[in-house]
């Protein structure tokens, strides 16, 4: 498989704190894989960088052969590069149906496109994924009054609407009960098959991480520490010593 | 649309039509309401419907006076020595001459304010929040500032501008279906604007701007497209009021920031931001609050104003519009669920 | 434009003439900082971008102004007009300012601005639009061949505006409200747990920015002029100071508003005296363009 986002050498630094030190990863295409590390280690700083939302004070990063690490975050986004939000971020005022039609790939639009009503296939669509996430009977809800969980869930189905290429996921798990997350874990691992996209996703939870992703990356203290498939990382020395503090 | 809902619209347009001649006494005033009709919506555009408070609009109803009254004036005098005299005498303007300059004059003024907006926008939808609101006040004050100053366009005495030719009642009605025809235009395209994407993009923008930037969304060529449209109506309705008044000073009359300017806003949060409707009841509540205060409360109208703004502002945040969707939201479309 | 180049072909011709200006320009700078470190106060503890600041100043000119009339000593306008608009901050805090902290901030822009629109009015309808000004009669110390003249006036001024500022940082430095208060500027959840009354902090803070502009502007009253509508262009000049410095930078701050100050002189001077309001305006503009530039390069915007 073909790597779809390479990082080279990525070092970003916020003052004197060391946040990434030449970390280096390969994702690759059509696969799922996972970004793990004890808190502090620099996984959402990384991530940040990927996506656009600060400079990187050295290093490469490409997405699909292009250098990305100096482009903003909406043009990143228009090359298929999509990221959810720990925090969950949705258009709290506009119902269901209508986040996931606002979600439509813009960079796929021109003006006069932009310009036309949202069209049956539109509405399809939409209901489509909003069923395929679960939401369909919340659909026409003001979406800042569902639930936290649920609110995750219609942004996953937003990023879905948006058919990129690779899809980066801050924590999915986070704040959802045990319940719920079995649902998830399902619908990405799905997402992935059916509809091809690449996952790279930071996470927390080891049980989930490990059932979903091919390959997994560990940093601590700000360096790439580790990378294997879920097996060899889960017996890699490195790894727990780092998750339990031995230095 | 919906059999009543047409007849609706239907009614109004045809009470548009015949209140001038129904109410003679009030054809400036009429007039001048649908100026405020005109400014509001346009306000709303970018402020209510995308997030983006502009405390400048009102660069645009200056320039677009100034632009249009140059394109009438140039098209047969030379500015310059037009602007000199004062308007004074012996100028004279046929009645060919002067609605051949008042209508290629105030298509100009839309035009030439909408190419504005965006070369002003790249740099002001840069900033977000209060610095675009300061931002865009800064460039209105500064405007009027700079044009008091520059002899060519008649410095501080700004330009008088030739009278209306004909029946100075007529006249009145002539200007009142000017306002009315690009009020009615705004707010038929508004209607249509908010139902396509496009709208639905800029109501994403005013939610969550970064979220729509992540997600894609050209962030940048909604916001200038959006001043852009409005800039061109706010343009063309400055270009109208500079031949309603005939004699317009740069800093009173075309850059006012401090009464249409921040009227405009008002208006649009008396009657409801980012709705259809809010922003023209809002500014028909506020037409009235300034015609009963500025007769009955003479010498103390702009203290008024400014409680009305203050008062507006803490209390009524959401406007009449607001508040009624809070009361009855299935008017609006909204869903509420029945809490459990 | 034959005179925009006169003008600086004299600037040329007598070097000296550039140091009058810069003098005028530090002293009436000196008391933009005053204005601005006023503005500051009120945005870093609230959150509120106070667009009446200016109003403030000139409601205090004109106190200071009213007591002359009736025959008060000049001097003892700036104490006076500090209480007075302590008392005229702390109304408006109540009646106003108050209920639009926890809202968006355009709301407090706005609210505000109409607070603004109020103030001048009232100030035309009570003083009428002629520009006043309060001479005190003292002479003036002349340097360099009666090129360079410096009114005591305004040294006096100066020397106030200083004092007053140096008061107040020592102030906000060694008492209890000055630590509170700067407790909850920085975070006013916590301050709140710590017991801090957050609600009197925020009351004491609007009062005291009042209170400084007051005092502002009686002397601004005494070296230059005031009229009921000059306030929009304090607060433009002091949004200018506070933008282009950053809110806890007090070096920043002073530098900037001297350099304001500065640069207006020379603006008028070069430009011609009906530019001065433009040259306030213009620079906010600069100063925009460039944090955004600034802001450019680290991906982010202008928030």
């Amino acid at each position: 498989m073909t790597a779809i986002i390479e990082i080279q050498g990525v070092c970003k630094a916020y003052g004197g704190v060391v946040a990434n030190k030449e970390v280096s990863m390969e994702i690759k295409s059509g696969g799922i894989t996972g970004l793990i590390g004890p808190n502090g280690s620099g996984k959402t700083t990384l991530f940040n960088s990927v996506v656009g939302y600060h400079p990187i004070d050295a290093g490469s990063i490409k997405f699909e052969g292009k250098e990305i690490s100096k482009l903003q975050v909406q043009d990143i986004a228009r090359l298929g590069l999509l990221r959810t939000f720990q925090q969950t971020r949705i258009y709290g005022l506009m119902n269901g149906v209508e986040n996931m039609l606002i979600s439509l790939p813009h960079r796929k639009m021109n003006l006069w496109d932009a310009l036309k009503p949202n069209s049956k296939e539109d509405y399809e669509k939409a209901d489509r994924l909003l069923e395929f996430v679960g939401l369909y009977e919340k659909r026409l809800l003001k979406s800042g009054d569902l639930s936290f969980g649920q609110q995750k869930l219609l942004e996953f189905a937003m990023a879905l609407m948006n058919e990129p290429t690779c899809l980066l996921l801050d924590e999915p798990t986070a704040g959802i009960n045990p319940t719920l997350i079995n649902g998830l874990i399902d619908r990405l691992k799905r997402a992935n098959a059916e509809f091809g996209i690449t996952l790279f996703i930071i996470e927390h939870n080891m049980r989930v991480i490990m059932n979903m992703a091919d390959t997994i990356y560990c940093m601590a203290h700000g360096e790439m520490l580790a990378q294997g498939t879920p097996d060899e990382i889960q017996n890699d020395q490195r790894v727990i010593d780092a998750y339990l503090g031995a230095h | 649309m919906a059999k009543k809902k047409l007849i609706l619209y239907a009614l109004i347009l045809v009470f548009t039509f015949i209140a001038p001649f129904a109410f003679p006494a009030y054809g400036t005033q009429l007039a001048t309401l649908w100026l405020m009709i005109i400014v509001a919506i346009t306000w709303d555009m970018t402020g209510g419907q995308m997030g983006y408070n502009s405390l400048g609009n009102i660069f645009f109803y200056g320039t677009g006076m100034y632009v249009a009254a140059l394109i009438s004036i140039g098209q047969v005098y030379d500015v310059g020595e037009y602007t000199s005299a004062a308007g004074g005498g012996i100028y004279e303007f046929t009645d060919a001459q002067y609605f051949s300059g008042l209508f290629l004059g105030v298509i100009g003024a839309g035009i030439f304010c909408s190419i504005t907006a965006v070369l002003i926008g790249y740099i002001t939808f840069g900033l977000r929040g209060p610095y675009f609101a300061i931002g865009t006040l800064a460039v209105a004050i500064a405007a009027g500032e700079l044009v008091s100053n520059w002899e060519w366009v008649g410095g501080g005495q700004g330009i008088a501008l030739p009278v209306y030719p004909g029946d100075f009642d007529v006249g009145k009605i002539f200007f009142y279906f000017l306002f009315a025809s690009v009020g009615v235009s705004v707010f038929i395209f508004v209607k249509w604007l908010y139902g396509t994407r496009f709208g639905a993009a800029i109501n994403a923008i005013r939610d969550d701007e970064e979220k729509a930037e992540a997600m894609g969304i050209h962030t940048l060529r909604y916001k200038l497209i959006t001043w852009a449209m409005a800039a061109f109506f706010v343009g063309m309705a400055g270009g109208i009021s500079g031949f309603q008044l005939i004699h317009f000073e740069p800093l009173e009359t075309a850059y006012q920031t401090i009464n249409l300017g921040i009227f405009m806003v008002v208006c649009v949060l008396l009657g409801g931001k980012g709705t259809l409707w809010g922003p023209v009841v809002g500014a028909i509540l506020f037409h009235l609050f300034k015609e009963v205060t500025w007769t009955y409360f003479l010498g103390w109208q702009w203290v008024a104003l400014g409680a009305l703004i203050v008062v507006t502002v803490v209390y009524f945040q959401d406007g009449l519009m607001g508040w009624l969707m809070h009361k009855r939201p299935h008017w609006f479309g909204i869903r509420v669920e029945e809490s459990k | 434009m034959d005179q925009i180049l006169s003008n600086l072909s004299l600037l040329v011709e007598f070097p000296i003439v550039n140091l009058k200006i810069l003098i005028d320009g530090i002293m009436i700078g000196a008391i933009f900082v005053l204005v601005a470190y006023g503005l500051a106060l009120v945005w870093g503890v609230m959150n509120v971008k106070n667009l009446a600041q200016g109003d403030f100043v000139i409601s205090g000119g004109y106190v200071s102004w009213w007591l002359v009339q009736q025959g008060f000593p000049a001097l003892l306008g700036v104490p006076v007009a500090f209480v007075v608009m302590w008392g005229v901050g702390w109304v408006a805090y109540k009646l106003v300012i108050s209920r639009v902290i926890e809202r968006d901030l355009f709301t407090s822009l706005l609210a505000t601005f109409g607070l603004a629109i109020m103030m001048a009015q009232i100030l035309n309808l009570m003083f009428g639009s002629d520009t006043q000004s309060v001479d005190l009669g003292y002479d003036t110390l002349f340097f360099a061949d009666e090129l360079i003249d410096v009114p005591i006036a305004k040294l006096i001024g100066v020397l106030m505006a200083t004092v007053l500022a140096a008061s107040v940082i020592w102030f906000m430095k060694t008492s209890r409200m000055g630590q509170a208060i700067r407790a909850t500027a920085q975070d006013a959840r916590a301050a709140r747990v710590m017991g801090i009354d957050t609600e009197k902090v925020y009351a004491f803070t609007f009062s005291l920015n009042s209170a400084i502009c007051g005092a502002a502007g009686a002397i601004i009253v005494m070296v230059w002029l005031i009229q009921p509508f000059y306030g929009i262009a304090y607060a433009i000049r002091a949004f200018v100071i506070v933008t282009a410095a950053g809110l806890g930078n007090l070096p920043g701050v002073i530098a900037a508003g001297l350099g304001i100050g500065a640069l207006e002189q020379f603006g008028s001077h070069i430009f011609g005296i009906g530019y001065q309001q433009a040259i306030a305006v213009v620079l906010l503009l600069i100063v925009l363009i460039i944090r955004l530039i600034q802001q450019k390069r680290n991906r982010q915007v202008l928030k």
